[in-house]
Formats: structure tokens, C-alpha cells, sequence
């Protein structure tokens, strides 16, 4: 390290002079301090006590809950139709392996230095969505059918934006390379593909599968209402996906495409092993925003009927037998969508710093 | 602007040819049987017609209506899978074949019995729009409320009923709107509004999500009729008669005193009215194509009409409704199904 790269010495501060520079430098910012201290003060204390101190965890049922705080009996009570939906009690097994391998495939990713741990990731993307094809429907390989009817819960919310976003991504880099071709016809194609779907809003995607699709089948030709609603949130989310990538193709140097061309590579060899790489690790923010803000949305599948975690809550807390529960549903809810929107994003954070190159600045 | 129109024609031609030559394909009956279980659309979740409980399993009246047509085609009450639809879908999956039969807490109207191409098979809960209120206010009849404010749910014939109640008494009233039932009651309770209006089967539930259920208390005003029933295609009249007679074998078994204790006895009994109705003597299964001893399935399956009402919505339920008008005619209500003979 050079003298001039060298970091300012630390200040050493004292409890009571820190809080003087930063908590009481001047007249108002000693007044938001005592102001915002009283806030804290008096709002922490209730809600303390609301969700830990008088709420009730134990019980046989709704009696079991005095009322005077949260009831988060409710949630433990009802957590197997939450995470599992209908599926049947004798076959969440199959369920539970997916959990399990979507947490080997993840969870190293976390872990600096995990052995082989791209080879886990790889799994997630490829053998996992495989494996759930086969194991979660059932009807093949001995296995009881499970029609997608009885799907539900977490399990549900999982699957949709896993496949959203899996399916996603690839049909987005196409849409993207094809909106930058210089083929009139996949050009046209791709743009007003993009244009129509981004101009559509998700719900009004969602209800045309679901109301108006089956009046144009024949009968008899039904397919399920999880499939349609699946290939409708795939599409959408290819079109704002099309768009993030196409940012970052436009930030890459010409000189790279014309490197590319001038050491004789094809159309696909440039782009794959040259455009690409570079400008996905650019827009790997914006790539996990439409991620987060697709996982969030899956929960719009509540208006065409289909279960999703906040569908089941949303059905149960109406439950006369229970006081009033509906706000530790939603505590409970929004808990869980937290988990896996902060994973996504600290996972992204992970990837960025790993693929830094010295790019940022 | 014509263009749209000519849009929108050719599209509901183009669906009501689609329906059409459905119609003239396998029978309701032969595909049910086919695939082995009935398809039922029922609510997302309300208390006393159709929710799911603690174990996923759908339970309600709505429920045990599908149930009972499950145990009367296949002998088997379990052999429905439900579909869970919104108030906006529900017509088109029954029009489209997604779901054989729609029990879903649904109104019987003139415009939608006429104008949907569906049939109303009879009526499963007489139910009517009524109002909870506030005790502190100090009225005793919904005459008394010019000028209240109202928590309503939006998008409901609930919001209309109110308007045209309201409007026939030359009366006003500032209506306040919420999406969901809990967020009308957290209205209410908040003391945003005097009085909350609903169907008169959800105020006693509503009632007991306050935090003081003491300080409201619903007016005896009924102020429309709400005859709730499953529905079914138009076009397929035996299918239609089968979801009819199912119900009605339950309101006559209730009247007969035939319950799902007691099926099995009363197949010795001597009243012809018994042996028809459980299926021991004429071939009334036969006439609806179902087995003879449909009725006896239903009944003990899922139970007669007043076991189904006193299971899901009765007194000793968390919604505690008194049998009123649905009592049967001969105890001073007006449930009253033609007989089986």
C-alpha cells in the first residue's frame, strides 16, 4: 500500500463525544433526537409486548389465546396448511425434499470458500426444477398423482416465482439479443413482443388467463389454471427482463463487439463468451430487483383463486372460531416474503463482489 | 369505438360457439364419472359456507352441498376436488367446464339465471342483507339511520342493496368503502363508521372479530333476499335435476326424520315415503341416472338438510345461527322441497 492510498487514521471517540457530534451537534438535531428517542421509547415497549411478552404460542386452540397479545398460536396451528396448502398429509414428504434441496442448492452459496459450491448452484438451476417436475405432481415412478389443484401455501409461492424466474432469464436474453439484431423481422418480433406484455399490467395478464383463455379452448381442452397462470407471469416477466439485460448490452464498448469479430468468432461465440458475461454482471442489480418485485408479485394469483401463502392466510383468518387474527397473518406473511427477498438480495451482493473486476468505481 | 364492439362480439360468438358444441359432447354425468371425482367451485375462504380448516380439508355448507352430490353419483362423499374461485371468475369456470357444478354462496337473480346460460338448482341458505351497529348510537330499527356512516365491502350487491334501501326510504347516508370483510370490521371497530351492513349469515361472525363484541348488535331488518344455491350449466338437464334432487332428498329426509344415525335403520322402515326417498322401493336413482340407493348414501354421508345447517352455521357453531326462515315449513320457516315420489 502507497502513502497516498493509505486510509485517514481512525478517530478514537468517547461514548459522550460521539453522541455530541452525532446526536446533539446542533439545536435541531438535538430536537429530532429527543423527538424520535421518544418515539422509540414509547412504540417498542407495546409492540414488545404485543409479539413476544403477552402473546400466546401454546395451545390446543382458540381458547388457548388470552388476547392481550398476539395469538401466534393461530399461525402454529394452521403452519401445515400455510407452507403445504391441500396437498395431501401422507405426501408432503415430497414436498419436504424439495425444501431440503433447495436449501443444499442455496445455502453454500452463502459460505465463502464452500467446496465445490458453483457445482450446488448449477444443481439448483438444472437437476432441482427436474427433480420437482417429477416429484412434486407425482404419477410417475410409482409415485400418487397430486393434481395442482391441491398445491398451496409457501410451496406454491415457491414454485411460481421459481419457474418465473428460471424461465425468465433465458427467454429475456433472447428477447434482449433479438431487440439488438439486425434482422428486420426478429427485431419487429422481439420489440413488439416487449412492448406488449411490459404495457399490460400483471393482473390484467393473470385474470386473461384465467376468465377469458377457457371460453377460446374447446372443451375438453383444459389445461390446469396454475399452468396458465405460470406461462402468463413467464411471459410478462421475460419482457421487463428483455429490458434490464438490453441495458447492459448497450453499456458494453463497441470495441468489444468489434474485438470479438476481429478474432473471427461467430454470432454466438461473441455473444456468449465475450458481450454477454460482461454486461450480465452489470446489470445483476437490476436482474435481482425484477427477481424480488416477480417474487412479490406471484402473490397476485390470489384474485384468480390459486393458494398462495397469503391466499391461505387471507382465507383463515376469517375464521369465526379465532378472535381476530388477521394481523399475526400478515405479520406472518410479510416474515415470510422478508427471508426470501433479503436471501435474494444478499445472495446478489455475494455474486457482484465475487465478479467484481475492478469495473466499479 | 366500433371497432371494440365488433371485437368484443366476435369474441362472445366465438365463446358461445365453443359452448355450444360443448354442449352437444359427453354428458356432465359421463364426464364426472369419467374422472372420477366431481369438480366443485366453492369461495376462498368463508366462515360457515366453504373454508379451509386446520388440516386443508374444505368444510361449510357450500362444502357439504358438493359432498352430498359426490355421495349420490359415486357412493363416496370424498370424491370432490374443490376449486377455490373469486366473485369475478366464478360464472366463467362453470361455463367453460373448469368446475362441474358452482356452490359458492351465489344469488339467485332473474339476470343471471337468464343471461349466463346457467340454471339455479334450488337454494341451499335463505340469507338476507342486514346491519350490525354500534349499541351507543341508540337505534333499534334500520328507519332510524338517516344520515349514518357505513362500512361496506366494496363490489358486492351489498353496496346496491344499501343504495336502493336507503333511496326507497328518502333517507341518506355516507357510505364508507373497504375490499376485504376484515378490513370493514377494523372500520367498524376503529369508529369509523355507525354501522356496518353485510349478508345477515357473515354479522354474527363479523360480530365476534371486535374487540368488544358487547358494544354492537345487529338490527332485526332484513333489507333484501339473498337466496344463496349451487348452480349448474344450462343445457344438461339431467345433470341439472341430479344437483336439484340431491338437495331436495336432504330437505325431505330432515322433514322425514331420516339422519346419518339413523340411515341405516330406516331402510326397514314402512313409510313409502322413507322407501322412496332411501331408495328400497321404486327406481327413483333410475330416472335421475344414478344408482337406486343414492339417497341413502347422500343421508348418511353427509346428512339430512337441518345436520348440514347445524354442523356449519347452527347455533352451537362460532357463527350461532338460529334456523329462521330456514327452518322447515312444517316448523315455521319456508325450506320446502318438492316430494319424492
Amino acid at each position: 500500500m502507497t502513502e497516498s492510498t493509505m486510509k485517514p487514521p481512525k478517530k478514537a471517540l468517547t461514548p459522550v463525544k460521539w453522541m455530541r457530534e452525532h446526536l446533539f451537534s446542533t439545536w435541531y438535531n438535538s430536537l429530532l433526537t429527543v423527538v424520535v428517542g421518544y418515539l422509540v421509547v414509547t412504540s417498542v415497549g407495546p409492540l414488545l409486548n404485543w409479539a413476544l411478552f403477552d402473546a400466546n404460542f401454546q395451545g390446543a386452540d382458540a381458547s388457548d389465546c388470552s388476547g392481550a397479545g398476539a395469538c401466534w398460536l393461530f399461525i402454529s396451528q394452521r403452519l401445515n396448511f400455510f407452507i403445504y396448502g391441500f396437498y395431501p398429509d401422507e405426501l408432503q414428504w415430497r414436498v419436504d425434499i424439495m425444501f431440503l434441496l433447495l436449501a443444499v442448492a442455496f445455502v453454500p452459496q452463502f459460505i465463502e470458500r464452500f467446496p465445490g459450491r458453483k457445482w450446488f448452484g448449477i444443481f439448483g438451476m438444472t437437476g432441482l426444477p427436474v427433480i420437482g417436475y417429477f416429484l412434486i405432481p407425482g404419477g410417475n415412478f410409482g409415485l400418487e398423482t397430486v393434481e395442482s389443484t391441491k398445491w398451496g401455501g409457501l410451496m406454491l409461492t415457491l414454485i411460481l416465482a421459481y419457474i418465473g424466474i428460471l424461465a425468465s432469464l433465458p427467454i429475456g436474453v433472447l428477447l434482449a439479443l433479438g431487440r439488438r439484431s439486425e434482422m428486420p423481422i426478429i427485431r419487429g418480433l422481439s420489440v413488439v413482443f416487449i412492448e406488449v406484455w411490459r404495457a399490460v399490467p400483471l393482473i390484467t395478464v393473470l385474470f386473461m388467463a384465467s376468465v377469458m383463455l377457457p371460453l377460446f379452448l374447446p372443451e375438453g381442452m383444459n389445461f390446469e389454471k396454475l399452468m396458465r397462470a405460470l406461462i402468463g407471469i413467464t411471459l410478462w416477466q421475460s419482457a421487463y427482463m428483455a429490458e434490464v439485460i438490453r441495458g447492459g448490452l448497450q453499456a458494453i464498448p463497441r470495441g468489444q463487439y468489434e474485438a470479438a469479430d476481429a478474432l473471427g468468432l461467430g454470432y454466438w461465440k461473441k455473444m456468449g463468451l465475450v458481450v454477454l458475461p460482461q454486461a450480465l454482471k452489470l446489470v445483476i442489480p437490476g436482474i435481482v430487483n425484477t427477481f424480488i418485485s416477480l417474487f412479490k408479485d406471484t402473490t397476485l394469483v390470489l384474485i384468480i383463486g390459486l393458494f398462495d401463502v397469503l391466499g391461505t392466510v387471507q382465507s383463515t383468518v376469517t375464521d369465526p372460531a379465532w378472535q381476530n387474527v388477521a394481523v399475526e397473518g400478515y405479520v406472518f406473511v410479510a416474515f415470510c416474503f422478508w427471508i426470501f427477498c433479503f436471501g435474494i438480495s444478499r445472495y446478489s451482493q455475494n455474486l457482484e463482489r465475487k465478479l467484481d473486476t475492478g469495473h466499479k468505481t | 369505438m366500433n371497432k371494440t364492439k365488433s371485437i368484443v362480439l366476435g369474441m362472445a360468438l366465438a365463446s358461445g360457439a365453443f359452448a355450444a358444441s360443448g354442449a352437444m359432447a359427453a354428458t356432465t354425468l359421463e364426464n364426472v364419472k369419467e374422472k372420477g371425482h366431481l369438480q366443485c367451485g366453492v369461495t376462498s375462504g368463508l366462515p360457515g359456507f366453504s373454508q379451509p380448516d386446520e388440516k386443508g380439508n374444505w368444510t361449510g355448507i357450500d362444502v357439504d352441498t358438493c359432498r352430498a352430490v359426490a355421495a349420490a353419483i359415486f357412493g363416496d362423499a370424498k370424491a370432490v376436488e374443490f376449486t377455490p374461485l373469486t366473485a369475478k371468475e366464478r360464472f366463467t369456470a362453470l361455463q367453460s367446464g373448469e368446475i362441474d357444478m358452482l356452490s359458492r354462496n351465489t344469488t339467485w337473480t332473474l339476470t343471471r339465471d337468464a343471461s349466463l346460460g346457467l340454471n339455479f338448482a334450488g337454494v341451499n341458505y335463505y340469507d338476507g342483507q342486514g346491519f350490525l351497529i354500534n349499541k351507543d348510537i341508540g337505534v333499534d330499527d334500520a328507519t332510524q339511520l338517516d344520515g349514518a356512516t357505513v362500512c361496506i365491502q366494496s363490489g358486492t350487491t351489498t353496496e346496491l342493496n344499501l343504495s336502493d334501501y336507503f333511496r326507497a326510504k328518502g333517507m341518506e347516508f355516507k357510505p364508507i368503502v373497504f375490499d376485504t370483510s376484515e378490513q370493514t370490521v377494523q372500520g367498524f371497530s376503529a369508529g369509523r363508521c355507525d354501522v356496518l351492513t353485510s349478508d345477515r349469515s357473515q354479522l354474527a361472525a363479523l360480530r365476534s372479530k371486535l374487540a368488544d363484541p358487547e358494544s354492537a348488535k345487529i338490527l332485526p331488518n332484513t333489507i333484501s333476499k339473498e337466496p344463496l344455491g349451487p348452480v349448474v350449466r344450462q343445457g344438461d338437464d339431467q345433470w341439472f335435476n341430479i344437483v336439484k334432487w340431491v338437495l331436495s332428498v336432504q330437505i325431505n329426509a330432515e322433514e322425514l326424520g331420516v339422519t346419518s344415525a339413523n340411515a341405516d335403520d330406516m331402510l326397514k322402515s314402512d313409510n313409502p315415503n322413507i322407501q322412496r326417498l332411501l331408495g328400497t322401493d321404486g327406481d327413483m336413482g333410475a330416472k335421475l341416472g344414478l344408482p337406486a340407493d343414492f339417497g341413502h348414501k347422500v343421508v348418511k354421508m353427509v346428512g339430512n338438510y337441518g345436520e348440514m345447517y347445524d354442523r356449519n352455521v347452527g347455533p352451537d357453531t362460532p357463527l350461532g345461527l338460529d334456523r329462521g326462515i330456514n327452518a322447515l315449513w312444517t316448523e315455521g320457516g319456508i325450506m320446502y322441497a318438492p316430494p319424492v315420489r
